[in-house]
């Protein structure tokens, strides 16, 4: 196996070369700081080993962002070769890698990860709950979805990466057409993060339905809260399809069976029913908890109420199980009849309503309101025109007789960007402002955030309008290259301008955070945007056992109402301090992400011993966590009253 | 222009983003507006009515969220109502659950019917028949009436419905000629069905719409329309002039290449029957008919079971 792994690299294009060598080196620039500032102990007792679903929410937010400069990178890649026609600079193999590679990053390892990292650091706080339910697979939750995507992006410095889309449809994605290890890459690394994911939507299911303050019923619950409810419903009922539908790929590319092949009774179009009963659902698991936060920042913002609350929390029930119906229309071009055809696509458009409401819900919130135009506000004024067009291209190609035109062709690459950029992009960007001094007690710098906001924004438009205009003159998706006479070049050039705007919109926001880190207002009060939820009456950053004493929730914006009542409202005065039961730290969850990672590593190369010992690493794992008898630890008051006091 | 701030500068982006998507469409460049027979007409009519509902939201909402953004911002004097514990309108409500309602229900409609209509032949013509088979990285043509084959260009007659049957001896493809009408998938060992119909002469180009590999981008051909008489002469020329189609020479064409148009005089009676069973068509005898297809339209294939 190390053999044909040096031979991949010594043949591979100069730009894998040079990303080998880069990562090398920062490795080796890592391990050398942690070593010379004597921080080892400190990231392992502090970060790995920790079970704090706020810290967890902060590595899954570095991870995001980390991935989303890899999958931006691998877009600007993209848009470089397809400025003009004719373009020399990626060959077709390299070109199908970076596509593949992209989606599947800026799905599973950007969008996913950045709406759990919200998740974990805003919903326990919202409910008024010490910690989520379940503490130690929350932990083991984030270390399968960091291994997943390690084994995913080692795809391309060891043996090639996928390339046969980011739906990998067989017999495409069979050995007969794809043989290497690229699609066995996609599959292991997808089917790890995928069970941990599946993992987060039961743990905050039964946090948000069995850990809120008394006095918290489901009508006052957060909107937030709310729409990470409806998320992770969507999640529970998805993911295991995506399970199993990588499970049988994975056998017939690795086991020899042909569940998917054209021969012996396969059929790909299992494959293809159950990647997008996954597939579509996914995107309103992106997009609910983005609709929350939304929600939370036009209310705060605004200084008011959200506008139709019970509206807003039917729609949002509406929108996750209308939408876990409507995955056929990925396929109405497949040959199902006319009476498929129309169920899905009516399914589909009616999605549009419960949408179409909270918009207008959003809008009302703002009427009648006082608006400020911070940061987090701007990028949720930004989503709504964004998501407005979106969503009614949307409406146009879940209608059968426009999709036989629009399929595969460039308006779908425009409509789903504008959704998911437009929506989860922009919402998870509001959301990270909007919470980030909560995270680390200090406030990002708002200059250089509105210049990340203008090159992006503008950029976006520059970049995706024009690729509605490509998908009118028929230019098809996934190509790497297209002859002068279709007459796409123009479109396609300035499509790609606007690709380097967005570029340099990320970089400020990359500028922005490190500037703030050292110069960022500090935020002293907790609550530096006048919140109206009980994250906003905590200090910044939260104490780990979160609330010294339990709120009590006498209506919905908690905290807002709190602050009218009494305006000196101390929570600390109130009610006695008690002992708090916390749960110990564990170094479980990271090894035991990491036997996932070796046996999926092994299964990649077919080399079934290094498989082995990974699972046996699982199950190892498994059952040192069930022997353990002790798993948490007691905070005594005058701790509790230490930490308060600081 | 700090005053109003961020709509404007988002209705500036919009609106020359606008211009930039109408500017070109004088030219005949946008295929999908520029239909050339009565299926691709269909969809055309479709997707324009379908533009102008969804536009019926989009467009109260751009001007109210440029209005409520200028009107309520929070800034020193602004005279503007502030009522921060107004949370509910049950008519407010009713009025926006009320009209995407009314919008989808409209647009189902329309959907149902045209859907429907796209599986039935477009004109009352005798119809002819052509196979398409999409290969790595190339496409086939066969006439069964005519016996002749080509790679990577067909030619119709104008004015006649045309029912291509397709399969795949290669991953799933789908095949697109936008300015005749939407498309559909090839696929290994199954039969689609598609009906279109060119209006005009012309040639029109036709493009492998779902990705297969390497030699994706390559994979292009021409749909010729030209009148019946010289329809009939082109194929008597093709039988006259070009080579046969041996199982050799096929099983040279079905290896992964990207290749020139050609043309065949003739081609083995089993081929098409052959791939589709090699490719696992086999298990589907007894699921569905083989083909001639019938004509009514209300032949369905199996979904993945």
């Amino acid at each position: 196996m190390f053999k044909s792994l040096v031979l991949y690299l010594k043949n591979a294009d100069p730009l894998i070369q040079m990303s080998a060598v880069a990562i090398v080196l920062t490795l080796i620039g890592i391990v050398v700081a942690l070593t010379y500032y004597k921080k080892w102990g400190w990231l392992w007792r502090e970060w790995i080993t920790t079970v704090d679903h706020k810290k967890i929410g902060i590595m899954y937010l570095i991870c995001a962002l980390l991935m989303l400069f890899r999958g931006g990178v691998d877009a600007l890649l993209m848009r470089t070769q397809l400025a003009f026609p004719g373009m020399n600079f990626l060959d077709a193999q390299h070109y199908n890698e970076i596509f593949t590679t992209h989606g599947t990053i800026m799905i599973l390892f950007v969008a996913m990860p950045m709406l759990f990292a919200m998740m974990n650091i805003a919903v326990p706080l919202q409910i008024g709950a010490r910690d989520v339910a379940f503490p130690f697979l929350n932990a083991v939750s984030f270390w399968l979805f960091f291994f997943g995507a390690l084994l995913f992006n080692l795809s391309f410095v060891l043996g090639g990466s996928p390339d046969a889309g980011w739906v990998s449809y067989p017999p495409l994605a069979e050995l007969s057409h794809s043989p290497g290890p690229g699609i066995n890459y996609y599959v292991l690394s997808l089917q790890i993060s995928g069970i941990g994911s599946i993992a987060t939507g039961i743990n905050f299911i039964v946090t948000i339905l069995k850990m809120r303050a008394p006095g918290m019923t489901l009508m006052r619950m957060p909107l937030f809260t709310w729409s990470v409810l409806a998320s992770c419903i969507v999640i529970i009922f998805a993911f295991p399809a995506l399970t199993v539908a990588l499970a049988l790929l994975g056998l017939d590319r690795i086991a020899g069976t042909h569940f998917f092949t054209m021969l012996h009774g396969g059929n790909p179009m299992m494959y293809v029913n159950l990647f997008w009963i996954w597939g579509h659902p996914e995107v309103y698991i992106a997009i609910l908890p983005v609709y929350g936060i939304f929600s939370e920042i036009v209310s705060t913002f605004s200084k008011k109420y959200i506008f139709g609350y019970k509206s807003m929390v039917i729609s949002l029930m509406l929108i996750s199980v209308i939408g876990y119906f409507v995955w056929v229309h990925h396929f109405f071009t497949m040959g199902a009849g006319p009476g498929v055809n129309s169920f899905f696509a009516v399914a589909s458009m009616a999605v549009g309503i419960p949408t179409g409401v909270k918009v207008f819900n959003w809008l009302f919130t703002m009427f009648r309101g006082r608006i400020r135009l911070t940061l987090p506000m701007l990028w949720t004024l930004a989503f709504i025109p964004c998501f407005a067009i979106g969503g009614a291209t949307g409406v146009m190609l879940a209608a059968a007789p426009g999709d036989y035109q629009f399929h595969n062709s460039y308006v779908v690459i425009a409509h789903f960007h504008q959704t998911l950029i437009g929506g989860a992009v922009f919402g998870l960007l509001a959301g990270m402002y909007y919470w980030w001094p909560k995270m680390f007690g200090f406030k990002l710098n708002e200059t250089l955030g509105k210049w990340a906001f203008w090159f992006f924004n503008i950029g976006f438009y520059v970049c995706f309008m024009p690729q509605y205009a490509l998908g009118l003159m028929g230019m098809t998706r996934r190509v790497y290259t297209y002859p002068a006479a279709t007459g796409w070049g123009t479109l396609n050039f300035v499509s790609t301008i606007g690709a380097y705007l967005m570029g340099i919109g990320f970089l400020f926001i990359v500028v922005q955070v490190l500037y703030s880190i050292r110069y960022g207002e500090r935020d002293m009060t907790g609550d530096p945007w006048d919140g109206r939820t009980l994250e906003w009456s905590l200090p910044s950053p939260v104490p780990y056992y979160n609330f010294a004493q339990i709120p009590t929730v006498n209506g919905r914006d908690a905290w807002w109402e709190m602050k009218q009542q009494r305006k000196e409202y101390s929570l600390s005065s109130t009610k006695e301090l008690k002992p708090i039961h916390m749960p110990n730290n564990s170094s479980l969850p990271f090894f035991m992400g990491l036997a996932f990672f070796v046996a999926g590593f092994g299964l990649v190369f077919n080399q079934f011993m290094i498989a082995t010992v990974g699972l046996i690493g699982v199950v190892v794992c498994m059952l040192w966590r069930s022997l353990e008898k002790d798993t948490g630890h007691w905070i005594s008051v005058d701790e509790i009253k230490q930490m308060e006091a600081s | 222009m700090k005053k109003t701030g961020i709509s404007s500068r988002l209705k500036q982006v919009l609106f020359s983003s606008v211009l930039l998507f109408l500017l070109p469409g004088c030219s005949d460049r946008f295929a999908l507006l520029d239909p050339a027979g009565p299926v691709a007409h269909t969809e055309y009519r479709f997707i324009v009515l379908s533009a102008i509902l969804v536009s019926l939201v989009v467009i109260p909402v751009l001007g109210l969220l440029i209005y409520i953004v200028i009107r309520y911002r929070d800034r020193p004097g602004n005279q503007a109502p502030y009522r921060p514990n107004w949370t509910e309108s049950k008519i407010l409500e009713a009025i926006w659950w009320g009209i995407p309602i009314l919008i989808v229900a409209i647009l189902g409609v329309f959907t149902v019917r045209d859907t429907y209509a796209l599986t039935r032949p477009p004109t009352n013509h005798k119809p002819i028949t052509i196979q398409v088979v999409s290969l790595d990285w190339k496409w086939m043509f066969l006439y069964p009436d005519s016996k002749i084959a080509t790679v990577n260009y067909c030619e119709i007659p104008t004015g006649v419905p045309v029912q291509f049957v397709l399969t795949a001896d290669a991953p799933m493809n789908s095949f697109w000629v936008p300015r005749l009408g939407g498309q559909v998938y090839t696929m290994p060992g199954m039969e689609m069905q598609l009906w279109l119909q060119a209006d005009r002469s012309g040639v029109f180009e036709g493009r492998g719409a779902n990705f297969t590999g390497k030699g994706f981008a390559h994979m292009n051909f021409q749909v010729v329309a030209k009148p019946q008489s010289e329809f009939e002469s082109w194929v008597k020329s093709v039988k006259a002039s070009a080579p046969a189609l041996t199982n050799e020479k096929y099983n040279q064409l079905v290896k992964p290449s990207v290749v020139k148009q050609q043309s065949y005089s003739s081609y083995p009676t089993s081929l098409y029957k052959n791939i589709v069973n090699k490719n696992g068509g086999m298990y589907w005898h007894g699921k569905h008919e083989q083909h001639p297809m019938p004509m009514d339209g209300q032949h369905q294939m199996p979904m993945g079971n």
